[in-house]
């Protein structure tokens, strides 16, 4: 009810008062988000790898971080917290084991889907298994992986606004703060930076990997026409 | 040179594919493996480069038994082109080309200096093309640095497995062309895994042609194609390729020549002549009389410069025929006729000179066609093996 009489220039002015504030939140946000990613990324990709040498460790894994990404968010950061206290750290191992599926599994299909010609050809050329992994087979995966990451980041944007139930920092907490005091001014203030948040970060990773995409790359632009200005030369 | 010495290779579900493999790879040769598909060919060509390991038996490179050696290194100093291709394609030609160099850890511009050498040696202008990518080529360019990549670090010996046979026949036939000229050059041992016979005679040096991972036959094409070494050597080169000596003869004109060329009596006119020529789509009539006799021929140019005079005939304007052959000769001699006195039409004619048909240089094509049918492959669905 007394949303009728909001308007878009209270919310403003609301924004501008509080902005100290609202971006040390904000800041809390990208952070809490990075760091889960940065781990999930570091400790992802090489499950991904394995997974895609042994067909066992494949569905140990994949068994695994499958069970981990189906736990409700908030029952999993409950048990955390009984396990590690309240705080960011808990919210951030939280973000860790959700975003872990995505980018395990992406590595992992990215790594299988490499055409055969390609491993073949690099085999037979002289490759060593290692090589051939990080010359041929990763390079060919990273728009896979790029998606995982993608995936992942959109959920853990979604899913750190719930941190201040446990203790954690974020946008979340002016969220609460606006719930708790009935005021949707402080409400819309956690809410609309934590939405953009997501949406610009599944702009920017697809932007990023269809850059990746090298399996049918092309020279630039330039070049075709800089070799073309070659030829009446 | 390559030796396989009782080399066999049985796979885990019990299928023999390679029965006791004797085989020496002479160096500097090009060395053509044939056979049907499941043959064993492409099983046999691996086991140079250690894709394949022998059950049994033992494959000498210079004498050393390679099963002693780090297959990567071995693989690095053997090149290496495969049907699909293979490049990468996250790579430009440049690095392409110098993938193995690099794996050999060579110096920089010593890599340059022979990518760009190389790539330009096969048509290949490396400013133009050192900086695109694979997806940017045809499919006879992109086989052309596959084939770069394969020479690059200068290895001794070079597979081949089904390189061209997913290329288009034209691109197809201008690297087979390509091949045989950098081979002259650079003198490999070249090991080349083909199912097209046409490809093989073209390129080999030697051809092992192999069935059921036996090996049937060895030795140059051309003892091969005279001496089949069984049914199945002669079912698989065809059978009307270049027949067999004892049965192989130069045809008589009489198998070559049109049996029922166009002819006029010389009582004819004109209109008539120029009419029945156009019916018939010929430029030339032959003037026979009615005991099949040669009397001369007309061409299209004699009857149109004197088409004005209205009571002439065919017999007024036709020019006697100076050469004929007589039935029974061979298709030689009526060629060597034609060319040396530069005739476009031969008529063919019985012992008391009757006319009983023509050979031209149409019906001489024609009957080779015949004879080698097989010259453009069917075969073009790049099956692998």
């Amino acid at each position: 009810m007394e949303s009728e009489h909001l308007t878009f220039a209270d919310f403003l002015s609301y924004i501008s008062r509080n902005q100290g504030l609202l971006w040390e939140y904000f800041l809390q946000h990208i952070m809490m988000v990075a760091i889960g990613l940065g781990l999930a990324f570091i400790v992802g990709v090489p499950l991904g790898i394995l997974c895609s040498k042994s067909k066992w460790a494949a569905k140990i894994i994949l068994f695994i971080t499958n069970i981990l990404q189906v736990v409700p968010s908030l029952a999993m950061l409950v048990v955390l917290m009984l396990w590690m206290g309240l705080g960011t750290t808990t919210v951030m191992v939280g973000l860790f084991l959700y975003s872990l599926n995505p980018i395990t599994r992406n590595t992992y299909v990215g790594l299988q889907q490499v055409e055969a010609s390609y491993l073949e050809s690099g085999k037979g050329i002289g490759m060593s298994p290692f090589q051939l992994l990080v010359q041929v087979r990763f390079p060919l995966a990273l728009t896979y992986i790029m998606s995982g990451l993608r995936i992942a980041a959109v959920i853990a944007i979604g899913v750190v606004t719930i941190a201040p139930l446990v203790g954690g920092g974020g946008l979340g907490r002016e969220i609460y703060a606006g719930l708790n005091s009935n005021n949707s001014l402080r409400i819309f203030a956690g809410a609309i930076p934590a939405a953009v948040l997501a949406i610009v970060a599944d702009v920017v990773l697809g932007i990023l990997q269809r850059k990746m995409d090298l399996s049918k790359r092309k020279s630039d632009g330039a070049a075709p026409s800089a070799a073309k200005a070659q030829k009446p030369a | 040179m390559i030796v396989l010495e009782h080399v066999n290779k049985v796979y885990e579900n019990g299928f023999h594919a390679l029965k006791d493999i004797n085989l020496e790879f002479k160096k500097g040769e090009i060395t053509v493996l044939i056979g049907p598909s499941g043959c064993g060919k492409s099983t046999t060509m691996k086991l140079i480069n250690a894709l394949n390991t022998p059950s049994s038996g033992r494959v000498l490179i210079d004498g050393k038994d390679i099963s002693r050696l780090n297959p990567v290194e071995l693989r690095r100093n053997i090149g290496y082109v495969i049907q699909s291709v293979g490049l990468f394609p996250h790579m430009n030609i440049a690095k392409n080309a110098g993938v193995v160099p690099r794996l050999k850890k060579w110096d920089k511009d010593k890599i340059e200096q022979k990518v760009n050498q190389l790539l330009d040696m096969v048509g290949l202008d490396h400013t133009t093309y050192g900086t695109r990518y694979p997806s940017e080529l045809s499919g006879g360019q992109q086989q052309r640095v596959g084939v770069v990549r394969a020479l690059a670090a200068d290895p001794d010996i070079i597979l081949m497995d089904e390189p061209f046979s997913a290329l288009d026949p034209i691109s197809r036939e201008q690297l087979q062309d390509e091949l045989i000229r950098l081979q002259q050059e650079l003198n490999k041992t070249i090991i080349f895994v083909t199912h097209d016979m046409d490809e093989a005679i073209k390129i080999a040096d030697t051809i092992v042609l192999m069935k059921d991972g036996e090996v049937i036959q060895t030795g140059r094409p051309d003892t091969i194609l005279r001496h089949p070494a069984n049914d199945f050597v002669r079912d698989f080169i065809g059978s009307k390729r270049l027949q067999n000596e004892s049965t192989y003869e130069i045809p008589l004109v009489d198998e070559v020549m049109i049996t029922n060329p166009v002819t006029a009596f010389p009582s004819r006119g004109l209109a008539e002549a120029i009419k029945m020529m156009e019916s018939k789509r010929v430029d030339s009539l032959l003037i026979v009389d009615r005991n099949r006799q040669l009397q001369g021929a007309v061409s299209i140019y004699r009857v149109l410069d004197q088409y004005g005079e209205e009571g002439k005939t065919v017999a007024d304007v036709m020019h006697p025929v100076r050469y004929s052959v007589a039935s029974g000769s061979t298709l030689a001699q009526a060629i060597e006729i034609m060319d040396s006195h530069q005739l476009s039409n031969l008529p063919v004619v019985d012992s008391n000179n009757r006319f009983l048909g023509l050979i031209t240089r149409g019906s001489v094509v024609k009957h080779l066609a015949e004879v080698y049918p097989t010259i453009v492959p069917p075969e073009q669905n790049g099956e692998g093996e």
